[in-house]
């Protein structure tokens, strides 16, 4: 199998930070918070290079969107064995505006461009919990998708995947090119070694515009504010039903 | 890795429970102790990490293959703080003056540069301007010039105000107020910049040696290694750094240090080690409480005179209105029902503090150990084929509570002494690693040295019945008047960890409830410092002797532990079958203080690295 595969890693604030919101209610403080790669990342990641240990895919490209910072969490997608990296530059406003649909386009965009036979990506980012950019990039490349992956096997021209649905488990057979989401129970992904950080270093990250790549990033959506959900109030206990329906009546409830 | 969540919200909530209260390893791994001393049940096991139970015993790790991959570089510097990266920074610039070709790699257990890093931070800049006489055209985040400095005695009512006259030693007339993480963040950018080859999330684990007990290099620690002590299967073994000198710069405490100072008993002529530890939180003040460049610095309550401890308010400058915090106590008290944290917590309380805070939020939470010894604690700085800098010898001036500027000089004078003898073609060493004493000697010509010297008999002057007042006095004639020159140098009490009275001769302290508002309990702390660890790793407080908490720290001492650790890493819980209590070890928080290394009375709990990455994730601390 020559096939060449693409797989989009997200720099995220890390899952144990305690974000805060900026004053300004515009968004979450990022600058210098701990960022991490998104763990559904890795674990696509994880799984692209485990295809091609196997033999079955020739080449593994590492895609992230974002600022010049994005390029760390391509170095540590090409430390776990990506082959090359592909680092899209977008900041400022642009990159506040970067969601779904955009960088779906500029996936679709590199999938043609790197003539891609399989694209990976984790499930949903644990920033946004949106989980809608696997599902955009197959449909605007109309390739079939095979999301919330628990399981993926090679066969010939197509896949199956076994994917994680709320009814229990269901194994579909889709033909190939094509675009798989991965969810937690893929596989348990390999450390970053240091050797392989220094032999990282030496891999190429090739930097595109989304000019570059044909693709719009204007978004139909505005923020209008970021704010802290709202202090959970103190439940009160009452005593008996009487007491009850005559709380719900003074609340106005009932 | 991680529990499957639908939402992040519930991920957190899973995050928070599992973390916070994580269940000890299954009955089953009870092991019998044949020379436990009181009880007779099986002590149930808690340690499960190799330095304990070394692995080429261990069944389990038959057939697993331990080679590690080497790679070789000039000089090894462990610990990215100010004082490592100062030596390194200072290598590179030194090299490329006199055109020369030097591989310097420094190694970080903190998953990014800075996030380790946590200090009041008060910064005398003279090193720094020695380092970079253009620090401030570079942007060194030097923002806020000390405007005002205060310092008073609180009661449990009242402050009492001290004249700070010229000339004692905490005046901070033309010093700066910084975010030390920010600080150590550019200089790990000006490193990056002169081609420093920087490793964050690698923590040094192991010190290697040559066959002629030189100093080699380091290894960094293995991954993927189970909780109970396993190998998973994504082990991989850490990767070995090999160089003519290694340069260890861990900071207050260091767990290499503490193996380095037995192996070539470096601490032979000099009294231990003293230490005290800060807890530390930024807050977002009411604009109207802000006033910036405002330092202020109290004793006295809620800590008796005979508990050496205060606190610091520093108003910073850098565009919101923020205060950094902060509480310190040190660690020769004798109460073992006193909690640090909850000391912090009920000083802001007070009538002269709380103000400041009302109607702010805290945003940030932290703590570290921190060098009390001075001059005295200073131990042999160089072994063969490696030297210490930096907080992990210790160079604090502890009346100024200043300790980064020291760091960052000796720093700068150990890359001077390596670039000078490493370059010098007609230069062979004795020994595999390179042996430098200049280095020592280099320091005591220093600046650094006679500042230490004139404040050396300060802290120990707090040991006389008047307590801390008796230090002001001491400090007041001796060191304002007479400038340290005094021919007599005090000793320090000994070790931190033999100060402990036994519970039944104290009194437990009456501590009040966290308000939610000002002071805050403990877990909810923690949360904010941001700490995590890959769960399923050995825990990394690990105990010598697994039936000592419970059988003596708990009986002897009520279990200090569970009141001197910052961020709850150890509980004693029921057992799960019949009476009596085991020792929790939630290494989950461990926010890499190393206070539990230092104040454990039976010196039993043993801090290792965990694995790289892992630890608080401070953001300008």
């Amino acid at each position: 199998m020559s096939a060449r595969v693409l797989v989009g890693v997200k720099r995220v604030i890390d899952y144990a930070v305690k974000i805060r919101v900026k004053p300004d209610k515009t968004g979450v403080v990022t600058d210098g918070v701990k960022h991490s790669m998104n763990p559904f990342c890795e674990i696509a990641i994880e799984e692209a290079v485990r295809l091609k240990e196997k033999k079955l895919i020739k080449e593994v490209i590492a895609v992230s969107c974002g600022p010049q910072q994005s390029q760390e969490t391509i170095r540590t997608a090409l430390a776990m064995g990506a082959d090359r990296g592909i680092h899209v530059d977008v900041s400022g406003k642009d990159y506040e505006n970067l969601g779904p649909l955009q960088v779906s386009k500029i996936l679709a965009a590199l999938a043609k461009k790197e003539d891609v036979r399989l694209i990976i990506l984790g499930k949903q980012a644990i920033d946004d919990d949106c989980n809608q950019t696997g599902q955009m990039t197959a449909a605007l490349l109309d390739w079939p998708q095979g999301t919330f992956a628990s399981q993926v096997d090679f066969q010939e021209d197509s896949l199956k995947v076994e994917r994680e649905i709320d009814g229990g488990l269901e194994t579909i057979k889709i033909k190939m090119p094509a675009v798989v989401t991965a969810d937690l129970r893929l596989n348990e992904p390999r450390y970053a070694t240091l050797p392989n950080i220094m032999k990282a270093k030496k891999k190429k990250i090739d930097t595109v515009k989304p000019s570059d790549l044909g693709v719009d990033l204007s978004s139909q959506l505005e923020v209008l504010s970021v704010e802290e959900p709202s202090q959970r109030q103190a439940g009160v206990k009452v005593e008996t039903v009487e007491d009850l329906i005559k709380k719900l009546r003074d609340s106005g409830r009932i | 890795m991680f529990p499957a969540c639908k939402s992040s919200q519930v991920c957190q909530c899973l995050r928070l429970v599992k973390g916070l209260r994580k269940k000890c390893l299954p009955p089953i791994l009870h092991v019998s102790r044949l020379n436990s001393s009181t009880s007779s049940s099986p002590v149930p096991r808690i340690t499960t990490h190799y330095t304990v139970y070394p692995r080429d015993k261990d069944p389990r790790w038959e057939g697993i293959s331990m080679e590690r991959f080497a790679d070789e570089a000039d000089v090894i510097i462990v610990g990215a703080g100010p004082a490592g990266l100062s030596a390194a920074i200072h290598l590179k610039q030194l090299a490329s003056e006199q055109g020369k070709e030097l591989r310097v790699c420094v190694v970080e257990k903190a998953s990014q540069i800075g996030a380790h890093t946590l200090s009041g931070a008060c910064l005398e800049p003279k090193s720094l301007q020695e380092l970079f006489p253009d620090w401030k055209e570079r942007g060194a985040p030097l923002h806020t010039p000390v405007t005002e400095d205060k310092f008073g005695i609180l009661t449990e009512k009242y402050r009492i105000p001290v004249p700070l006259l010229p000339g004692l030693p905490m005046r901070n007339h033309g010093n700066y107020i910084v975010r030390l993480g920010h600080l150590v963040r550019w200089l790990g950018e000006q490193a990056e910049q002169l081609g420093v080859e920087l490793y964050p999330g690698y923590a040094a684990s192991e010190v290697l040696f040559h066959e002629d007990g030189s100093v080699k290099g380091i290894a960094t620690n293995d991954v993927g290694i189970a909780k109970d002590g396993s190998p998973k299967e994504v082990f991989e073994r850490g990767m070995e750094l090999h160089a003519k000198i290694t340069i260890f710069s861990e900071g207050c405490h260091g767990h290499l240090a503490k193996q380095l100072y037995k192996k070539f008993n470096l601490r032979e002529k000099c009294e231990p080690q003293t230490y005290a530890i800060g807890l530390k939180e930024l807050w977002i003040v009411d604009e109207k409480k802000w006033k910036p460049g405002k330092i202020e610095h109290t004793v006295g309550w809620p800590l008796d005179r005979h508990s050496y401890g205060g606190s610091f308010v520093y108003h910073l400058n850098e565009g919101e209105p923020l205060v950094a915090i902060g509480f310190v106590v040190g660690l020769d008290y004798q109460n073992p029902y006193l909690s640090p944290f909850r000391e912090f917590q009920r000083w802001k309380h007070h009538p002269a503090i709380a103000p400041t805070l009302e109607g702010g939020h805290r945003i940030a939470y932290g703590a570290r150990a921190l060098n009390e010894g001075g001059f005295q604690s200073i131990p042999r700085l160089t072994f063969p084929g490696g030297l210490l800098i930096g907080c992990s010898p210790g160079f604090m001036n502890v009346p100024k509570i200043k300790g980064t500027h020291t760091a960052i000089k000796s720093g700068m004078l150990a890359a001077e002494t390596i670039f000078q003898k490493i370059t010098d073609e007609n230069f062979h060493s004795e020994t595999a690693g390179v042996h430098l004493p200049e280095y020592e000697e280099n320091l005591q010509n220093s600046w650094i040295w006679k500042e230490l010297y004139a404040v050396r008999n300060i802290r120990p002057s707090c040991h006389t019945a008047l307590g801390v007042y008796g230090g002001m006095i001491y400090t007041g004639i001796f060191y304002w008047i007479f400038r340290g020159k005094e021919p007599w140098t005090l000793k320090h009490k000994g070790l931190d960890a033999h100060q402990l009275k036994p519970a039944k001769d104290c009194t437990p302290i009456e501590y009040p409830k966290p308000d939610g508002k000002i002071s805050f309990d403990l877990l909810s702390s923690v949360a904010l410092s941001g700490t995590n660890h890959e769960h399923d790793q050995p825990a990394h407080l690990t105990l010598m002797d697994d039936s000592v908490p419970v059988n003596k720290n708990l009986s002897i001492y009520d279990g200090p532990e569970q009141r001197f650790c910052p961020a709850g890493v150890y509980e004693f819980v029921p057992v799960e079958t019949g009476d009596g209590q085991k020792l929790q070890i939630n290494a989950q928080n461990c926010v890499h203080c190393k206070t539990c290394d230092i104040k454990d009375p039976s010196q039993n709990i043993n801090w290792v690295v965990p694995e790289g990455g892992g630890g608080p994730a401070y953001n300008g601390m």
